[in-house]
């Protein structure tokens, strides 16, 4: 596996070397590949919201007004906002030949994320039924990390999002993930204190080495 | 003939499948692995290669549904096909990689399904269900996880299963040896430099392994006269090169080994369990060295071409191969394969069969050697060619057959072929 750190990339920028990435991946040119990023301010659609903005809880005026770009994406899932101070991690994996199961491999990145953010001391889970790694009591957990994933070939892109120190407040704009009654946490939130992002990467790097 | 697209099985614990697009509309030309229609499942959309190509004729399950896997959920017929009409029951022989007996099953979705599905006995799920880092362990040690008696969820062996598996074995038995003999790479205080390999290193040793594996490997060697092919070639060089192409003896040896392999079928086929798969199209394969490994771009339908055509497209494939320049799809589909060992001077070689293929052609060096011509010793210039095939389908006596015809067809090569 090899790892790429990029540093604050448009959502646009990242879905084309996603694509030239995964074409790659499948011809063998290159090896399994992780990419770490931050978005600007972006709202995106996945599969499940296409067509379907009752999700996007602002008006365009409000998004354009706030400078929210909104992008119809092939990954699965609902819809989910990417921004400053959010880990994004696109692993463009080949799970041929051994690991073409789509329920494990996302359990596989779940697992990662959980151990990751444990080595910050913070105790995640899961959600049966509800994808992604949560903290908080039992019914009232709320999502640090979001998960939502396109395979092609069995060779995977998009991935997750860890709230490291995201501006919570722009959740506000969208319904995440088309789960109505759960609300969003950052890791900042759960420690009380500011993390460095540098230092969550080489967590979750550490994590990936681990479990793929 | 119709071919049924079904809800592929994309995990064990998956059981079901919706369709959230179709990427390609009923009347649509579709290709074999071209996409033809996305499924999400959990949080995951996953891009669904066509099982066949032909044209897209019947939609059976919409946007939004949600099918059991295996489901049918579209049809693709022939080219030029109307739109759901009935059809007549499938020949066997247009039906290369259905299972007998079940001409329902679409030939290549069951390739696809295959991938996704699983063996089920309890070693097997132990295997799949431990995490990638013990199944990592447990190759680093040799160690057969159905051995282990898992601790985890479901009977899934966990790290500290396998460790502590590792710990007692160290001190009661060996961990299993691998069958045949293990010989190490290199002693501790060896003088070695390690490399790892490239992918396509590693590809290469899979499928090389793989084919020693599969096919019973037979040679047969001919000599042949090349006193009559290089004269031709020598006269019409220029006439190609103003054409824009190099007459190289290797577009020559691919002509004439077309012609061969067209009148003998058997070369150009493969097996499939017990069922043996003629191939309608010859696709030609021709090996091409790189600095470091090789690459086998293919000539599709080389028979429908002409010498300068055959000439035209090894010279582009060779010298895209070279750049790396070569799209996925034109390093697949071969159906017969011609390789060049004599390159730097092999009077023959034995090369590995080019699976799924059951022949391929070496070609030696040319050069000039005595030969008895009307019982007087000429010098003509001469080539070995090798024949390497599968003996479960082809036979001493049919190589030989064929052989002979190619070594017939070089020899007397025909002028109107150019």
């Amino acid at each position: 596996m090899e790892v790429r750190r990029l540093g604050r990339v448009d959502y646009a920028d990242a879905l084309e070397l996603q694509k030239a990435l995964v074409d790659q991946r499948k011809q063998g040119l290159i090896l399994d590949q992780l990419l770490l990023l931050e978005h600007p301010d972006v709202i995106t659609l996945g599969v499940t919201a296409r067509g379907d903005r009752s999700h996007v809880l602002a008006t365009p005026e409000a998004l354009e007004a706030a400078g929210v770009p909104l992008f119809d994406t092939g990954r699965g899932g609902d819809v989910t906002y990417h921004g400053p101070g959010q880990l994004v991690g696109y692993p463009i994996f080949d799970l041929k030949p051994d690991r073409c199961d789509v329920h494990r491999y996302v359990r596989d990145l779940e697992e990662a994320l959980i151990r990751a953010v444990a080595a910050f001391g913070i105790r995640a889970g899961r959600v049966t039924g509800l994808t992604g790694i949560w903290v908080g009591p039992e019914g009232r957990e709320t999502k640090l990390a979001a998960i939502g994933v396109r395979i092609s070939r069995w060779v995977t892109s998009h991935g997750f999002a860890l709230n490291v120190s995201t501006d919570l407040s722009r959740f506000g704009l969208i319904v995440p993930c088309g789960i109505a009654d759960r609300g969003v946490t950052s890791m900042a939130e759960q420690l009380g204190r500011d993390l460095r992002m540098a230092e969550v990467e080489d967590t979750v790097i550490a994590a990936f080495s681990d479990v793929f | 003939m119709a071919t049924n697209v079904v809800m592929p099985q994309m995990g064990e614990s998956i059981a079901e499948g919706t369709i959230v697009r179709w990427i390609k509309k009923i009347g649509d030309n579709v290709d074999r692995d071209e996409p033809l229609f996305e499924i999400s499942t959990d949080k995951v959309d996953a891009e669904i290669p066509s099982p066949g190509a032909g044209v897209l004729t019947e939609i059976k399950v919409k946007e939004g549904e949600t099918v059991p896997v295996n489901s049918v959920v579209a049809v693709i017929g022939a080219a030029g096909e109307k739109p759901a009409v009935s059809e007549p029951a499938p020949k066997p022989s247009e039906m290369p990689e259905a299972a007998a007996g079940q001409p329902e099953a679409a030939p290549a979705v069951a390739a696809v399904v295959a991938e996704a599905r699983r063996p089920e006995s309890m070693d097997d799920l132990r295997r799949q269900k431990s995490s990638p880092l013990v199944r990592r362990i447990a190759a680093e040690h040799n160690i057969d996880i159905g051995q282990i008696n898992g601790t985890g969820i479901s009977g899934r062996v966990t790290k500290h299963d396998i460790l502590g598996f590792i710990d007692t074995a160290g001190k009661t038995a060996r961990p299993t040896p691998a069958p045949g003999v293990q010989v190490p790479a290199f002693k501790p205080g060896e003088r070695v430099e390690i490399v790892p390999m490239t992918i396509m290193r590693k590809k290469i040793a899979e499928h090389m392994l793989a084919s020693a594996h599969t096919s019973p490997h037979v040679y047969s060697v001919y000599e042949v006269d090349f006193h009559r092919l290089s004269q031709l070639r020598d006269k019409k060089k220029g006439e190609y090169e103003r054409n824009g192409a190099k007459l190289s003896y290797t577009a020559l040896i691919a002509k004439a080994t077309v012609d061969a392999v067209r009148a003998f079928p058997f070369t150009n086929a493969s097996i499939d369990g017990d069922n043996i798969v003629y191939k309608k199209d010859i696709n030609l394969g021709i090996a091409v060295a790189l600095d470091q490994g090789l690459l086998v771009p293919v000539i599709r339908n080389a028979d429908e071409k002409n010498l300068l055509g055959l000439a035209r497209a090894i010279e582009d494939l060779a010298a895209r191969a070279r750049t790396k320049k070569l799209n996925p799809e034109e390093v697949q589909g071969g159906t017969f394969t011609i390789t060049n060992p004599g390159i730097f001077g092999a009077v023959y070689g034995l090369p590995l069969i080019n699976q799924p293929q059951v022949a391929i052609l070496g070609v030696g060096v040319i050069e000039k050697r005595a030969v008895v011509v009307n019982d007087a010793i000429a010098i003509h210039p001469t080539c070995h060619i090798s024949l390497g095939y599968d003996h479960r389908l082809i036979d001493g006596a049919d190589a030989g057959r064929f052989l002979a015809s190619l070594k017939e067809r070089l020899e007397n090569f025909d002028e109107s072929w150019m």
